[in-house]
């Protein structure tokens, strides 16, 4: 019997030649991060609970600033503050207002075939490149920071096979939203969902991160893409040496398959206050927006910033809309810059960010009050996840974000996309 | 053996439910655990008492992996939370701070906010003390058993540091 490429990706890290689901096994981690959301947490676990001294491997761990920058309180800079002392004390990779963490992550240190774990449950974006990545608490991130290992079960797969092109104006975040639609918040619960089939071939590494990064949405625990020579080239002219580019085993076992023909979707819309509560955009009827938002690890990269620069070119964002912009990093910012984008955001009068996870987490930029609705390129549309606790977020891709700001109401993007 | 009155709550509670994202760079868990389930009861954190236990439907902590989840449930004194099925970095999370998580897919409908709840967590049981009713949990593996024991993955750990030590 064979095995998925996420089995063998936890046989080499617990150093075994086979592991089966449902097995608990220890793995050894190739890389750790952690942001400004827990790590506050996190350093007090370690310094007064633990009692440790030292990481244990200075190269091997991540601090990233992302999540309320910059500082809109003296307590948020007293937790930032407390991040870049621990950082100089342990000489730790740190970064500040560079970019969303899983975007820097992928920039700068992701390679397939490794296990990586981190504070934030959008850990799974690194399948996008054929690496595991899984999202943990502080007290998991604290024992990995400690050891170097984590206790893991062995998790089941599930395939989804990929068919067919995207019609014009369709994304891959309108097929990932779809497919959380279909199996549920829960329906991958524990589980790695496996993307694959000849669409995926053909898929952009932005595209392939778009899909895996949303994988916790359906509950899993890693999202996976076998990594090719696209993946190969982005690492190498990142600097970094490929590792084994794993691949699943003809007679893998996958707890169930499932099958798209990309053809067939529409632009798809998650309606509050559930990501699995999903509808094709023609379907929404009339909704009044408030706000508009294109960024977060979802869903901030160029190729979505170019989406929404070819629909906002030459038009105006509706006086009653706001519509914030926030590039995934500060290299996605620098290019967008380059290519005229931002240019063309500003005379449309949306209000570029600085890269971070802003609007799309609530905690600190551009937050809605009560009774408003936002729609977003974000990961999430919980009650209350971007602002008062009785405010709506509907979920999109950055063309209909765009295409809505412009008119003020949900709308299909297809009309304005050239 | 656990003890306390049940507060019921639904389907995916998500954790921005249980502790929003506004409060989660408060310096300590103290400082925010007064803001537990704010969006759905903003008084919860006044009314709830010292070993009560949460009930919850299916997926319950799903989304972030915040673990100020679990940890202002635990700072206010829940003793467990009994859910349908949970999501799994709060159910990773629950353990390692040492809140017990049982998983019991027949008690939800046989049980209202007040009543009390009765629970065997090594055993897998859990009885309704108000309808004399009692259900079969799933039962924790032994290696997770093994955390929870010790009040969490930093007491186990600490505990093989002593044990190395001799």
């Amino acid at each position: 019997m064979g095995m998925t490429i996420g089995e063998k990706i936890l046989a080499r890290a617990s150093g075994k030649d086979i592991v089966k689901p449902g097995e608990i096994i220890t793995a050894k981690v190739d890389l750790c991060m952690t942001n400004d959301a827990t790590t506050h947490l996190s350093i007090d676990i370690f310094e007064q609970q633990l009692k440790a001294e030292k990481v244990f491997d200075p190269q091997k761990v991540v601090l990233i600033i992302d999540h309320n920058v910059p500082a809109e309180s003296a307590k948020t800079a007293e937790v930032h503050k407390k991040m870049r002392l621990f950082s100089q004390k342990h000489h730790l990779p740190f970064y500040e207002g560079a970019g969303i963490c899983h975007q820097i992550m992928v920039e700068d240190f992701v390679v397939p075939g490794q296990l990586i774990v981190a504070a934030d449950s959008h850990t799974c974006a690194y399948g996008g490149l054929g690496a595991l990545g899984t999202g943990v608490g502080c007290t998991d991130f604290t024992s990995v920071l400690s050891t170097g290992e984590l206790w893991l079960m062995v998790p089941e797969s599930l395939k989804f096979v990929l068919e067919g092109d995207l019609r014009s104006g369709i994304y891959a975040r309108d097929l990932i939203l779809k497919i959380i639609g279909d199996i549920g918040a829960n329906g991958a619960n524990y589980k790695i969902m496996e993307f694959g089939g000849s669409a995926v071939k053909k898929f952009t590494l932005d595209d392939r991160i778009v899909l895996c990064n949303m994988a916790v949405e359906a509950g899993a625990k890693s999202g996976l893409i076998e990594p090719d020579e696209q993946v190969v080239n982005y690492v190498q002219a990142a600097g970094r040496q490929a590792m084994d580019l794993l691949k699943s085993d003809e007679d893998a076992v996958y707890e169930k398959i499932y099958r798209y023909i990309l053809d067939e979707l529409e632009p798809m819309v998650a309606r509050p206050h559930f990501v699995d509560n999903v509808v094709p955009v023609s379907k929404i009827g009339e909704v009044m927006i408030d706000q508009g938002f294109i960024g977060s690890c979802n869903n901030g990269r160029i190729e979505e910033l170019r989406v929404a620069a070819q629909i906002l070119k030459g038009q105006n964002v509706d006086p009653l809309v706001k519509l914030f912009i926030s590039p995934a990093s500060k290299e996605v910012f620098r290019q967008a810059l380059d290519e005229g984008l931002i240019d063309i955001f500003v005379a449309s009068g949306a209000m570029v960010l600085n890269p971070n996870c802003s609007v799309c987490w609530g905690g600190c930029q551009g937050v809605i009050g009560e009774g408003e609705t936002l729609i977003s390129t974000g990961t999430r549309n919980f009650k209350g996840r971007a602002g008062h606790a009785d405010s709506s977020v509907y979920l999109a891709s950055a063309a209909t974000v765009a295409a809505s700001a412009l008119t003020g109401k949900i709308t299909d993007p297809r009309r304005f996309v050239r | 053996m656990i003890k306390g009155k049940v507060w019921k709550f639904g389907d995916n509670i998500d954790t921005d439910q249980v502790i929003p994202s506004q409060y989660l760079l408060l310096p300590t868990v103290e400082e925010m655990k007064q803001y537990t389930f704010e969006p759905l009861d903003k008084r919860f954190a006044s009314k709830v008492g010292s070993g009560d236990i949460i009930v919850g439907g299916e997926n319950f902590g799903s989304g972030s992996s915040r673990e100020q989840a679990p940890l202002v449930l635990k700072a206010l004194g829940i003793s467990a939370v009994v859910a349908k099925s949970f999501a799994r970095i709060f159910f990773r999370n629950a353990i390692n701070i040492g809140l017990p998580v049982i998983v019991c897919q027949e008690i939800y409908d046989s049980v209202q906010s007040e009543d009390v709840l009765e629970i065997d967590v090594k055993q897998g049981s859990v009885k309704n003390l108000k309808t004399k009713e009692q259900f079969t949990a799933t039962k924790l593996p032994e290696h997770v058993m093994n955390i929870l024991e010790a009040n969490g993955l930093i007491g186990l750990l600490n505990q093989s540091k002593v044990k190395e030590a001799r």
